[in-house]
């Protein structure tokens, strides 16, 4: 460890005011959220979780995650996999276009599905008169959110791999090892955390995805409505107690990710510190 | 591994199977209206659903959509599968009417008094106490006045502010539109915070404390005093002001896909009984039936009215001359 010069002045300031800012602007926010959701009491506050509006948000939330991560769990494996470990004609070109939600706003991520898809859109007509509802309903939402949450997993995954290199993978091909086994033996295990890493911010940003949503979803109460855009719509009905309550329960949703985010850092830190080894190599 | 793969699985079943979109048939519609009205509706739909039990022995479920009046009226033209908007202003149902054909021009002919079973009017919210002193239109155009308004472009509750406004200043002067652009110009200048929905400007002006006055729908105001608090509040009536009529319409493309048509029409016209406008009326809409008026008569002080139709030729007029680009709004507010 490289000796202390500075001041220890300086150093307390600088710890002070990195404090003061996560104090005010992280942890003043997330107490006056659970302040005022529980500020009527518990009962009140369950209470809140019962009503059938917020149910059905609650489970489409639910939903569109179940359907959102999982899809780009697969295409993020695959899209890394591609990108770091092989050389191909365009790859500058799919990194770039992964990359393309991050930079877009998320209403212009809405609205790209309403062109396509609403009645006055390129497909809308078509789909109306098959019968198939796709905007301001579920399907709308889940696409809207797969688009905004496509390159959680992918951009996680893109530095582990390239770390790791080819190595180990070339080896047990030589070893005789078929490419399923030699992925599901040697690249997963290699990739886990960043894997994990990845599944938890597609997973917050999942369920916690405003913009997109709220241009797609119509705003149909017990219908289309997630749990963000229900706690807009209590927040406006004066509802500030169980406008609190839900979104409690978003902030809660984070908590416990990073929570049991921190349990598993904590029991395979060994080979957390093998990992960030070899890709500090 | 598999312990995750289970759950994951799991959740997915139980999501699917209870998604009330795929539930089995049962009559349902789908109201698209603005922001002020969920509490009406809300209400409504509860003693129309035994209304209709009653009648023909059919379940009908009613879901609800708001936001601000305009945005509505695009969500559906985009492909909101209403079956009934209730919307701000005829301008916005006119649009739909227009841009997509979903319903027939003639909308506004089909139902009394044009499709407008329940109205309101435009008056101004003050702190209690009126500690500025607020008292009619000209107050607001005063140096020093915070106001609270939200955008004509996309509210609808803002433009019959905005035309309630004009409409006072033709009366002051003598139809000069010149003195009338100019007061509105002093208005707009006074103007804190330009929320773009009615029910958004209520929250700047009464939970987050903006501004000495507010400019609100009657039945919005009555709503904000109601649940924040009447220690708070002052509701002052200006001397002259407009006659809002938020009109409501079925969707009739819609409505025939849906198979909708018996039960979309007895929910308008539900509207205008006794027990429709008794719910209007408690929820600070002013009723249309003049024995309910009656018995609300505290309630909602006699004013003078002026229409949208004799000041201002018809809405679509009014939307051109105000609202529409390099109209009056944009010419006072750059």
């Amino acid at each position: 460890m490289a000796t202390r010069t500075e001041n220890p002045w300086i150093r307390r300031t600088l710890i002070g005011i990195a404090l003061l800012y996560l104090g005010l602007f992280i942890f003043l926010p997330l107490v006056v959220v659970f302040y005022t959701g529980l500020s009527k009491g518990l009962a009140v506050y369950f209470q809140s979780f019962s009503d059938p509006a917020a149910l059905s948000a609650i489970r489409l939330t639910v939903l569109t995650a179940l359907i959102a991560v999982p899809l780009n769990l697969v295409f993020g494996i695959a899209a890394s996999w591609a990108i770091a470990k092989f050389d191909f004609w365009g790859k500058n070109l799919l990194t770039t276009l992964i990359d393309l939600p991050l930079s877009v706003s998320p209403v212009i991520s809405g609205l790209i599905f309403i062109l396509l898809f609403g009645a006055q859109g390129a497909f809308g007509p078509w789909l109306m008169d098959h019968g198939i509802k796709v905007i301001f309903a579920p399907p709308a939402i889940i696409l809207a959110t797969i688009f905004v949450t496509f390159p959680m997993v992918a951009r996680e995954l893109i530095p582990v791999m390239k770390a790791q290199g080819n190595e180990e993978e070339e080896a047990a091909l030589t070893l005789g090892a078929s490419g399923f086994q030699t992925f599901w033996r040697i690249t997963l295990p290699n990739i886990k955390w960043g894997l994990l890493y990845g599944v938890i911010l597609c997973n917050a940003r999942a369920m916690g995805e405003f913009g997109a949503v709220s241009v797609v979803s119509g705003h149909i109460r017990g219908q289309t409505n997630t749990l963000p855009l229900h706690i807009e719509i209590l927040y406006n009905e004066y509802n500030f107690t169980a406008a609190f309550a839900a979104a409690s329960l978003l902030a809660l949703l984070a908590l416990v990710t990073l929570f049991l985010k921190s349990i598993v850092e904590y029991r395979y830190r060994a080979e957390l510190k093998a990992a960030v080894r070899t890709e500090n190599v | 591994m598999r312990k995750v793969l289970f759950i994951i699985l799991a959740g997915f079943i139980w999501g699917v199977s209870v998604s009330d979109i795929y539930a089995a048939k049962k009559i349902t519609l789908l109201n698209v209206s603005y922001d002020p009205t969920r509490e009406l509706y809300e209400e409504y739909n509860k003693i129309f659903i035994k209304h209709w039990q009653k009648k023909t022995g059919e379940a009908v479920e009613i879901y609800q959509s708001h936001g601000g009046s305009g945005k509505q009226a695009r969500g559906v033209i985009d492909g909101l599968d209403a079956d009934i908007v209730t919307l701000a202003l005829a301008y916005d149902i006119d649009s739909i009417a227009e841009r997509s054909g979903l319903i027939a021009a003639n909308w506004q002919q089909r139902l009394p008094q044009k499709s407008a079973p329940y109205t309101s009017t435009i008056v101004l919210l003050v702190r209690k106490g009126n500690p500025k002193n607020i008292k009619d239109w000209d107050d607001l155009a005063k140096p020093g006045i915070l106001v609270v308004t939200p955008n004509p472009k996309t509210s609808g509750g803002a433009r019959w502010n905005y035309l309630a406004a004009w409409g006072y200043a033709l009366y002051k002067w003598n139809n000069d539109q010149a003195k009338a652009q100019e007061f509105l110009k002093a208005i707009y200048k006074n103007v804190a915070v330009l929320d773009s929905g009615a029910r958004g400007s209520t929250t700047t002006f009464v939970e987050r404390g903006i501004g000495d006055v507010l400019i609100s729908w009657e039945n919005e105001a009555y709503l904000a005093v109601k649940e924040l608090g009447l220690d708070k509040l002052e509701i002052i009536i200006p001397s002259v002001t407009i006659l809002a009529e938020p009109p409501v319409a079925a969707v009739d493309r819609n409505v025939s896909r849906h198979g909708t048509i018996q039960v979309v029409d007895e929910y308008l016209r539900y509207l205008y009984s006794e027990e429709g406008q008794e719910i209007a009326a408690k929820n600070y809409y002013r009723p249309r039936s003049e024995t309910v008026a009656k018995r609300y008569q505290d309630q909602f002080k006699p004013v003078k009215l002026f229409t949208i139709d004799e000041i201002f030729g018809g809405w679509q007029k009014a939307q051109k001359t105000h609202f529409a680009d390099k109209g009056t709004f944009d010419q006072i507010y750059q």
